[in-house]
């Protein structure tokens, strides 16, 4: 068996065995998203590998039908305020879990985990029904609380070495020449921690927009995200045209996808899972 | 918020670390910083957990453990705790397998390394309502799996996975393996290639540094992936209503406590099927984290073996 696994020969079939199942798997993924951008540009597709011809009409159709412009907007109005509200919160709860030492912090940061290793559904049905009995469930204000839930932590574990990234020195100076906690936080940390706060913000934007099982749980008719309404599409299907539901279909990914793009450029791939590396208990 | 700070201590030179010793400045305020996000942790996370487990022992009829008892003598609410692990365990051993090598073939920092990372982050960024979308088109009898299928001549007729836990299945590995690929390649990546370089000056061939380097380890990062992708696939929502049998073979736990919630509007059973769900899901991280503790107990986990 060891001889076996220690020949060069067993080596290249073992890697190329992986090889041709990460190529399968690749495909099939390009595949699952290629066939919605195809469908939503088709005209009609019975049979064949393609639909009979081509048309741009499904996303105007999709536009007045599923009153994509108001969605977009919630969604907007959405994303914008759990990124703005968790980075709100989320950074000085970063520079506190970074900076300082105080008795019950790893009570604090399994506080701060929590939110993250539970499934959003475990923990969407309370969270709903609470937000129901105060008479914001069903409300924007509802789905912005509910999605701050998982955003904030985030943000905190995100933001952590980036704050341990940045000479203590720095803050112990201007606190010589009299400068105040606020003014430290303005004048020397928020600027350092620019780069850092671009890529918590884009990666909490990213998992807002795509965040269903919350906003679905706690969201009205008119606040509902663009990816609630694409599920209500789609269970309600046969009433429209399906290229219509996978026309909106790809304005969310457009949405989503242009965020990516950008986010690549300052985050490891790595990070989009959130990494639990650090905190090994 | 500003904090006084002793002038002296920060003058004098003798001991200049003053400045980070919370108790030396006297009054530091700074750890109230932590509040507004602690806030947000307790009032909307932890209060409703507990309000919610406070209301499952309030019934809508019957003595307190109403509920619980409901649950588990109605086989269409305790089927869906083994209809669910049925679906998620399976699956989740076959993600973590399959990505354990993967992303260990691919630890050195390559152009393919980044390429496959890039392609793998789309379905997760993207969720599992939209590649349920996809699927529904491409796993149809017409879809392009079958197309492709009967062209290579494999099967003389399309065959149906649409509508049954097949589908359900392939969707969780459409969006969790590229997950417990990330989070592999992150641990992989954090292991110190020159421990198995100086493995293989020893002697080590490649299958023995893999198996007496990196896999001990692993053995933690190991156990929270998986942990951490059956706790998600357990939760499996959107996709088993889409692309399942939601009235039968997909019933899973999280739609029993959707229906309880939001179609018979009983918030205490929905309660208290959340708070099953929970339990479960606990108990399967306990036992997997409970179980590499168990093999693997000593300095192994620190990286500077």
């Amino acid at each position: 068996m060891q001889g076996l696994f220690a020949s060069p020969v067993a080596q290249k079939a073992w890697n190329t065995t992986l090889f041709v199942v990460m190529l399968f798997f690749l495909l099939n993924v390009l595949a699952v998203i290629a066939v919605v951008v195809v469908n939503s540009l088709g005209q009609r597709w019975f049979g064949g590998w393609l639909p009979d011809g081509f048309t741009l009409r499904w996303y105007s159709t999709a536009w007045a039908e599923f009153q994509l412009s108001a969605i977009l907007v919630v969604t907007a109005q959405v994303a914008g305020a759990v990124v703005f509200l968790s980075l709100l919160v989320g950074v000085p709860a970063a520079y506190v879990m970074a900076r300082l030492r105080f008795r019950g912090k790893g009570l604090v940061l399994l506080l701060f985990l929590l939110p993250l290793l539970v499934p959003p559904v475990t923990y969407g049905i309370p969270l709903a029904t609470v937000l129901y009995q105060m008479g914001l469930g069903g409300t924007i204000w509802g789905v912005i609380l509910a999605n701050l839930v998982p955003a904030a932590p985030f943000v905190v574990l995100v933001m952590t070495p980036f704050v341990e990234q940045i000479d203590g020195k720095l803050e112990d100076a201007a606190r010589v020449f009299g400068a105040g906690t606020l003014t430290i936080f303005r004048r020397i940390l928020v600027p350092l921690l620019l780069p850092g706060m671009l890529s918590a913000g884009l990666l909490v934007l990213m998992r807002t927009l795509s965040m269903f099982e919350l906003t679905f749980l706690t969201a009205g008719a008119d606040s509902q995200t663009l990816v609630v309404a694409l599920y209500y599409a789609v269970f309600a299907a046969g009433v429209r045209a399906p290229q219509s539901t996978d026309a909106m279909a790809v304005v969310y990914m457009a949405t989503t996808l242009i965020w990516l793009l950008l986010a690549l450029r300052f985050v490891d791939p790595t990070q989009m899972v959130g990494r639990v590396k650090a905190q090994r208990a | 918020m500003s904090s006084t700070f002793p002038p002296a201590a920060a003058v004098a030179p003798p001991r200049p670390k003053i400045a980070h010793d919370a108790r030396a400045a006297g009054r530091d305020l700074r750890p109230l910083l932590v509040l507004p996000g602690l806030a947000v942790v307790l009032g909307l996370f932890c209060y409703p957990f507990i309000y919610g487990l406070i209301l499952s022992f309030e019934p809508l009829e019957g003595g307190p453990f109403a509920n619980y008892i409901a649950f588990f003598t109605n086989s269409r609410l305790y089927g869906t705790i083994g209809t669910t692990l049925w679906l998620s365990l399976p699956i989740t051993i076959v993600n973590v397998g399959l990505a354990l090598p993967v992303a260990y073939a691919l630890r050195k920092p390559s152009s393919s390394q980044r390429i496959i990372t890039t392609i793998l982050v789309v379905p997760i960024t993207l969720g599992t309502v939209l590649a349920a979308e996809g699927l529904l088109s491409y796993l149809s009898p017409n879809g392009w799996m079958n197309r492709a299928l009967l062209d290579i001549g494999l099967i003389s007729e399309p065959i149906r996975l649409l509508h049954k836990p097949a589908a359900v299945i392939i969707s969780l590995v459409i969006t969790g393996f590229p997950f417990a690929f990330l989070m592999m390649l992150s641990y992989v990546t954090g292991i110190d290639p020159t421990l198995a370089r100086a493995a293989a000056t020893l002697g080590a061939p490649p299958h023995r540094q893999f198996m007496r380097i990196y896999l001990p380890l692993l053995a933690p990062g190991i156990a929270i992936t998986f942990a951490l992708c059956f706790v998600q696939a357990f939760a499996v929502f959107p996709s088993a209503v889409m692309l399942g049998a939601p009235a039968g073979p997909t019933r899973v736990i999280s739609l029993a406590a959707y229906e309880a919630a939001f179609e018979q509007y009983d918030y205490s059973l929905a309660s208290a099927i959340a708070i099953i769900m929970g339990i479960v899901q606990l108990a399967v991280v306990g036992a997997v984290l409970g179980l590499r503790n168990f093999a693997y107990r000593g300095p192994a986990a620190s990286g500077k073996g």
